[in-house]
Formats: structure tokens, C-alpha cells, sequence
């Protein structure tokens, strides 16, 4: 498997505090990596940094076999990195079907509004929108945002996609549902990177799992193997987790 | 194009009829409401589509005001003066815009105010171009009447305000005005799906600044004489202001409007109460911003096809 993105010894530091700490990681074309870690791990804070939004304050990030460290968010955004918002962030005057073509518009030189909106519509069904097009972004309800962040990231044809806790407030049924999604787009080969708390997501959809703690990497590997390591344990899952694990073998 | 857009055309059009209907007074008027509509027009583009709240208006009035004085003086036409002004106040706008418009809310309000000062204190200072605090004559540029000279900037303000609103309509229609929406919506979104929110942001200050530099520039060929504490009177700044709020925010149309119902208060009130007019201009103006807050466009939205409005 060819690499699509390396960050080599990449920190970021906010003032004294070291929300990165020379990280280095590589993600592999068409895997979904999961990214764990329990609050203030520095895992958003990763997303940011790839993506411009915070830029890193040593190291290097290498996209695609371009270098994109200290590029801006709109240059990654369109050299085909997207992301979804933990906090959803929706052009809430738009209608639904504008914040869609918005991303398919800004993101794809030559394209033009109709054909934008026209592509929006088709990501809007797959994300089961198709019936919510016009209404506006802001009487959605926070599921439907959810995924309305999801059309968004996917109409500006990403060749990697970050979700920061796509699952985050919604119930189960909804849960369900957006792991259908996410299965659905790992297929389509889209390569994933996704920041998730429910592990039994974590486990039902990534092919590998990375840990941070602290801003630094703890693990990084198999899911079987992650869950079993030692300081993943002490860190984030607690030992309760890891007895029940191994009750169920 | 919808249907405000034609309305505010007809609106601009019904507006050109005006020398049929009166003299030089009426005239004065009408001249002084085409430049009130150009600023309020201007101060849209960046205030009301990329939300903004810009202070600048009066700097950049004052910056084409004294451009094409200075140039006319010179001896150049004035069509070439008005010209230059125009893309000058672009450019200049534009560069200034890539810093300033990097603050947001109050701070960018603030940065854009003292941009009229900075600018009022270099032309004070810059005595030999522009005669400092002693104000700047003005040659006269025709000399076939009074009445003709009114009818003539008449028409060269009117036709600014009509090159104005196409290029507002133009702009709202584009890449241009949705990128501005979006960013007036949720700007980290907007970098986030590839938006260069900064090169938006600065195109946008251009277009409000060119026009309004183009109006200062008609005006001082109009008046033949300014002064700093004329032209870059903090007034240019804060009445567009006041005419969006009054029109309706957004829509040119009702920004068009809330221009001629300023000018119409200012011009009874002043008429009527010479003593405290500016007092009776303000508690009116409160009054409507109060009991209207989305101006004149949703009263008739609400009135004509009861349409709930979401902001």
C-alpha cells in the first residue's frame, strides 16, 4: 500500500503547552485509521495542523508527495484533504443544498454554481439529505448537520477524508447509520481518518488504530493489538474496558 | 435576475426622469441622492453580503475626492480624473483591505475608522499637493450655466449610481457574491472547503471603496472646493450605514431605498426643525431601526406574502 500522508517529528506548541509532540505517522491510501485518545490528547489539534488551520510549529507534513507544512487551509482544503467539524459548521442561512455546493463550488477550480449544485444534489441522497435539499441549514436537526458536514467534506472529492467525532450526540439508531456511511465510503476507497470516542465504532470500522496521549503517539497498529497494549490501557481505556475485552476474548 | 434586482433597476431608471420635475433644487437633490445610494450601495458590498462592518466609506471619499481635485487641477479631464480615482480607491482599498480585513468585528470596525484619519491627517499635511487645512479650489469644469452644470452632474452621479448597481448585481449573481455569503456565514468554514476567504474578503473592499472614490471624485468637480474636514467627514462612513440598516441589510434594493428615505428625513427634518434638526434626525432613525430592525425590504415581505424571516 502506497502512503498518501506522512508527518515527520511534527509539534505544535500553544504557548507552553505541547499539544504535539513530535509526532510521526503515516496513513496508508484506502485504510481508515482511527484516532484515539482521551480529552485534550492533542487529536483535533492533529486534524488542525494537517489541514492549516493551526500550522505546525516544527516538523514536516507530505501530502500526496507534496509538501504541505505551513500551507493554508483553502491550499490543503484544495489539494484534496477534507474534514467534518466536530462542532458541525453550517452555512446556516444556506439551505442545505448550498452547503453543499459551497464545498463542490470553492473546492474544484472550473466548476460552475448550477453544475455545483447539481453535484450537491447526489451527495446529498447518499447521505440521505435528498429530501432536506432546500430547507435551511439551521432548522436541521443535529444529525441531520452531522451528516450534512459529511456531504459537504465528500462534494469536495477528498482524496483523504477527517472525521472529528462524526458520532459525537447522536443516538443509536443515528449511530448506525453513520457507521453505514462511513463503511460505504472506505469502500468506494476514499482513505479515512477518523477521530471516534465509542470504541465499538472504532473497532467496527477502522483497519488500524493510532493513539495519542499527551500530544504524543503511544500506539499505533492493529485494532486487536492497540486495544491489548498496555499504556493504550493505562491511558485511555482503563482497565475495566480491557477485562471485559478479554472476558469476551 | 429576480425580481428585486429589476426593481431596483426601475427604481434608478424612475430616478433619471427627476430634471423633468423640477429645478436646480430638485436637482441638488437628486445628485445628492444618487451619491447617498452609491455609498449605501458600496458599504453593502462589504458590510451587508461579507459582513463587515466597515467605517472606511468616508476615507475612501475623501481619497477620490482630493485624486481627482488634485488631477483636474492639474488639467486633466475630469472624465480621466473620475477614472483614476476609481481604480485608484480600488487598488488602494484592496492592499489595505488584505491587512486590515484579517480583524473581525469590532477590531476590523475600529481599524477601518482610523483609516479616515490617517488619511485626513496626510492630506493635511501634504500642503503643497493639496493645499492642506486651506482646502483644495477646484476649477470650474464647464461654464455653460448653472443650471446646465447641475443637469450635467446630475446625470455624471446618476450614471455612477447605475454603473454601481449593475456591478452589485453582477457581484451578488457570482463565484464572487456566494464565496461573500459564505463567509459572512461561517468563515473558517468557508477556508476549510477551499475558499480564499482573504483574496474574497479583499476583492470585496475594493468594489466598496472604487465607487465611493469615484462619487468623492464627481462631488469635488461638483462643489469646486474641499477641504479635509469636508471629505473625510466621519458622516461619509456612518450614514450608508445607517441607510443599509434602514433599507434592509443585503439587498440593494432596499439599501437603494433606505438612501432616498434618509436623504427625504434629513432634507424635512432639516427643513422643519433647523434648530434641532440633527437631534429629530436621530430619534427618528432610532425609532425605525427599533420598530424595523431588518429595514424597509421585510416590511414589504411581510406585508405582501407573509414570509417569516430567518436571520
Amino acid at each position: 500500500m502506497s502512503e498518501i500522508l506522512r508527518l515527520s517529528q511534527v509539534s505544535r506548541h500553544f504557548g507552553g503547552l505541547q499539544a504535539l509532540r513530535e509526532v510521526t505517522i503515516a496513513v496508508n491510501k484506502g485504510e481508515v485509521l482511527g484516532l484515539i485518545g482521551p480529552n485534550g490528547a492533542g487529536k483535533t489539534t492533529l486534524v488542525n495542523t494537517v489541514c492549516g488551520v493551526t500550522p505546525a510549529s516544527s516538523g514536516a507534513i507530505i501530502f500526496d508527495g507534496h509538501d504541505i507544512t505551513g500551507l493554508k487551509t483553502y491550499q490543503t482544503a484544495r489539494k484534496g484533504l477534507s474534514r467534518t467539524f466536530q462542532i458541525v459548521q453550517p452555512f446556516a442561512d444556506f439551505s442545505a443544498l448550498d452547503n453543499v455546493a459551497a464545498a463542490a463550488l470553492f473546492s474544484q477550480s472550473g466548476n460552475s454554481l448550477g453544475a455545483a449544485r447539481e453535484q450537491a444534489h447526489a451527495h446529498l441522497d447518499f447521505v440521505g439529505l435528498g429530501a432536506q435539499a432546500n430547507q435551511s441549514a439551521a432548522t436541521l436537526t443535529l444529525a441531520m448537520r452531522k451528516r450534512l458536514e459529511l456531504a459537504k467534506a465528500l462534494a469536495m472529492k477528498p482524496k483523504l477524508l477527517f472525521l472529528d467525532e462524526v458520532n459525537a450526540g447522536l443516538n443509536s439508531a443515528e449511530v448506525e447509520r453513520a457507521t453505514r456511511l462511513i463503511h460505504q465510503l472506505a469502500a468506494d476507497g476514499i482513505t479515512i481518518v477518523m477521530i471516534e470516542h465509542l470504541m465499538k465504532v472504532v473497532l467496527n470500522v477502522c483497519t488500524r488504530i493510532a493513539v495519542l496521549h499527551n500530544g504524543q503517539l503511544i500506539a499505533d497498529g492493529q485494532p486487536r493489538d492497540v486495544i491489548r497494549n498496555s499504556s493504550v490501557v493505562d491511558a485511555y481505556l482503563g482497565q475495566q474496558y480491557a477485562q471485559r475485552n478479554a472476558a469476551r476474548g | 435576475m429576480t425580481r428585486t434586482n429589476v426593481a431596483l433597476l426601475v427604481l434608478i431608471a424612475g430616478v433619471a426622469a427627476l430634471p423633468l420635475f423640477g429645478g436646480a433644487y430638485a436637482l441638488r437633490l437628486g445628485t445628492i441622492a444618487c451619491m447617498y445610494a452609491v455609498l449605501a450601495l458600496s458599504w453593502n458590498i462589504v458590510g451587508g453580503l461579507a459582513g463587515y462592518p466597515s467605517f472606511a466609506t468616508a476615507a475612501f471619499f475623501g481619497f477620490g475626492a482630493y485624486a481627482t481635485g488634485v488631477l483636474l487641477g492639474k488639467g486633466a479631464p475630469l472624465a480621466v480624473s473620475v477614472m483614476f480615482s476609481l481604480i485608484a480607491s480600488f487598488i488602494l482599498a484592496a492592499a489595505l483591505g488584505a491587512v486590515l480585513l484579517r480583524l473581525r468585528g469590532h477590531y476590523f470596525a475600529i481599524a477601518s475608522l482610523s483609516l479616515v484619519e490617517v488619511l485626513r491627517e496626510l492630506v493635511n499635511n501634504a500642503t503643497d499637493l493639496t493645499g492642506g487645512g486651506m482646502g483644495l479650489n477646484i476649477p470650474l469644469a464647464s461654464g455653460s450655466g448653472i443650471l446646465a452644470d447641475a443637469m450635467f452632474f446630475f446625470y455624471a452621479m446618476w450614471g455612477l449610481l447605475l454603473a454601481t448597481a449593475l456591478v452589485v448585481i453582477a457581484v451578488m449573481g457570482s463565484k464572487l457574491g456566494f464565496g461573500l455569503a459564505c463567509i459572512r456565514q461561517n468563515e473558517n468554514a468557508s477556508n476549510m472547503i477551499g475558499l480564499n476567504a482573504n483574496l474574497y474578503k479583499s476583492i470585496a473592499f475594493g468594489l466598496s471603496a472604487c465607487f465611493v472614490g469615484a462619487a468623492g471624485g464627481v462631488y469635488a468637480a461638483w462643489v469646486h472646493y474641499i477641504d479635509p474636514s469636508d471629505v473625510f467627514d466621519i458622516l461619509y462612513s456612518v450614514k450608508p450605514i445607517v441607510m443599509a440598516l434602514m433599507g434592509g441589510l443585503g439587498s440593494p434594493f432596499g439599501v437603494v431605498c433606505g438612501a432616498f428615505l434618509y436623504l427625504g428625513l434629513e432634507e424635512l427634518v432639516w427643513r422643519n426643525y433647523i434648530q434641532i434638526h440633527s437631534g429629530v434626525l436621530g430619534v427618528l432613525i432610532v425609532m425605525l431601526l427599533l420598530f424595523l430592525p431588518h429595514g424597509l425590504t421585510s416590511l414589504r415581505a411581510r406585508m405582501f406574502w407573509g414570509r417569516a424571516r430567518h436571520v
